[in-house]
């Protein structure tokens, strides 16, 4: 079968633990990440993740979960099917 | 990985603050095997078969959406036009079935259901008459249901008795709406030269070159191409129309893979993608907005036409390369109510209806969503119907009007439709009449296809 993946992304101000927060909620709900990439730009955190959704029928309540430990740090996070990236930006 | 940060936060800006959207999904449906002698018969037919085909359009619409990110702001359903499978049938029961169109709607929850439409460009029929009588009362009786009629095209010519006729329709339809503003001209499209896969309301039916059931994908993002604009301040009109360009290539790339994905779930064939620039009532997301980005101080003013080419083309090249299938009437939208910009030009007397007449050469489309005075007699709105079939059978291309002429309103009252059909300010009309010509009726014969200037 083959690999579903997604992009987290993450914006917001700079604080300690961003990382540890986000990455624990994605380890608690069994979603592996593949690959981290992350910059301050203009003053904001900005972070991105490809993380394997395989087994995720649909990122519904993953983006609810996301959302709402993004409210509560102050932050935006979504989570998206990679594909949206990949059209938009590679020919 | 594959991405740069930048471009993972282009994509999220486009859609967080620049209202980048999908416009709609819609599925056509052909509804020519519903065709029966026994009215009730076809009545459940058309209901059932509608009910059936597009029983998860909805559902994989909103998951789809979510999963990409990408807001997906209306489904919708286009069917074969409808006079072609009225047969025999009465004008009351032309009405009936318009009301089961609008309950199929209601039940999918889908926002519009196109075509309700008659294509009388050369000749009418029975069926095709009984629907033209029935317009008025469908239009208003129903919510959700929209109609169209082809009255012009570039191989036919224009069928003056057709349009004619049209004046009249819109007028009673407006009256029958009163209240509401004559919203029932809000759904109601006269065309030249229509296309048969558009997925835009009002003007969407299932053409007869279409399969059995197809889903075509519009998208939008005016306000997209608006900031990628304005970080651009200085560049030269070749620079602006590559900007544009490879704006309209990113955005069409979205909604050509959501379509892709919704189609490939519901099991329909992919049809076209529509690259037009549609616009809403929100903040910056307006055409007119991007015209004066390039540099008028107001949409209407002298430029207008080169600055509105200029974009549509550029819109064009850029979607052309990212969609694999790319129709229906791909280009810009300027409708009135629905862009700011445009509610702005005509409040401050820079636009006007002749110069939304000349726009209409150079863009998709035509007259969309104007505001008329009440007092407007059915003969001019039929001519201002025959100038517009015109500028399309010469000029090879689609043209529309949708007019609404509001009953008891003047001249610079503002009208409001609500929701994503907005506000109009009410335009005058020419004082002088043209009924001689309208009462003539006949047919325009086609034009030569040659000597072209």
């Amino acid at each position: 079968m083959n690999q579903k993946r997604a992009i987290v992304s993450v914006i917001g101000k700079d604080q300690v633990g961003i990382i540890a927060k986000v990455t624990t909620l994605l380890a608690e709900q069994n979603v592996n990440i593949l690959d981290i990439s992350q910059t301050i730009l203009q003053d904001f955190f900005t972070m991105m993740m490809l993380v394997d959704v395989t087994n995720f029928d649909n990122l519904e309540s993953l983006q609810q979960q996301l959302s709402e430990l993004g409210k509560s740090l102050g932050l935006t996070i979504n989570i998206q099917r990679e594909e949206i990236f990949q059209a938009m930006h590679r020919v | 990985m594959n991405f740069a940060i930048t471009e993972m936060m282009e994509t999220i800006r486009m859609v967080q603050m620049e209202n980048l959207d999908i416009r709609t999904v819609t599925m056509g449906i052909n509804l020519r095997d519903c065709a029966d002698s026994d009215f009730e018969k076809m009545n459940q037919k058309v209901f059932d078969k509608i009910t059936t085909y597009a029983k998860d359009l909805k559902e994989v619409v909103e998951k789809t959406e979510k999963e990409f990110g990408i807001p997906i702001i209306n489904k919708r359903i286009s069917v074969t036009p409808i006079a072609e499978i009225l047969g025999s049938a009465t004008k009351e029961q032309a009405v009936e079935l318009a009301k089961t169109l609008d309950r199929a709607a209601k039940t999918l929850g889908i926002d519009f259901l196109g075509g309700y439409s008659a294509l009388v460009h050369k000749g009418i029929s029975k069926g095709e008459q009984t629907l033209l009588d029935a317009l008025p009362e469908a239009l208003s009786v129903t919510e959700r249901v929209c109609g169209s009629v082809s009255v012009g095209s570039t191989r036919a010519g224009i069928n003056m008795d057709a349009v004619r006729q049209m004046g009249t329709i819109i007028k009673e339809a407006a009256e029958m709406t009163k209240d509401q503003n004559g919203m029932a001209c809000a759904k109601l499209v006269v065309f030249c030269n229509p296309v048969e896969d558009n997925p835009f309301m009002a003007g969407a039916f299932h053409g007869t070159g279409e399969g059995e059931a197809v889903i075509n994908v519009g998208v939008s993002g005016p306000g997209v191409v608006l900031s990628a604009l304005k970080r651009y301040p200085d560049a030269d009109l070749g620079e602006v129309a590559d900007i544009i360009k490879k704006t309209a290539f990113k955005i069409t790339r979205a909604g050509e893979l959501i379509g892709r994905v919704v189609a490939e779930r519901l099991n329909v064939p992919f049809g076209i993608m529509d690259l037009s620039l549609a616009p809403t009532n929100a903040m910056n997301d307006s055409v007119a907005e991007i015209l004066e980005e390039i540099g008028l101080e107001r949409v209407g003013t002298h430029g207008t036409i080169a600055a509105l080419a200029l974009m549509n083309d550029a819109v064009k090249k850029g979607g052309a390369m990212a969609s694999s299938y790319v129709g229906g009437l791909s280009g810009a939208f300027i409708p009135v109510s629905e862009d700011n910009g445009m509610i702005r030009g005509i409040i401050d007397n820079a636009l006007t209806l002749s110069k939304l007449e000349a726009m209409t050469c150079v863009c998709s489309v035509g007259l969309d969503m104007i505001a008329l005075t009440g007092d407007v007699s059915p003969a001019t709105i039929s001519a201002i119907i025959a100038d517009e079939a015109a500028i399309g059978m010469i000029n090879k291309k689609t043209t529309a009007v949708r007019v609404i002429p509001v009953p008891g309103k003047k001249e610079g009252d503002i009208v409001e439709f609500g929701g994503l059909l907005g506000r109009a300010p009410v335009i005058g009309v020419n004082p002088f009449n043209s009924d001689k010509m309208i009462q003539r009726g006949g047919r325009i014969p086609a034009p030569l296809q040659s000597l072209i200037n």
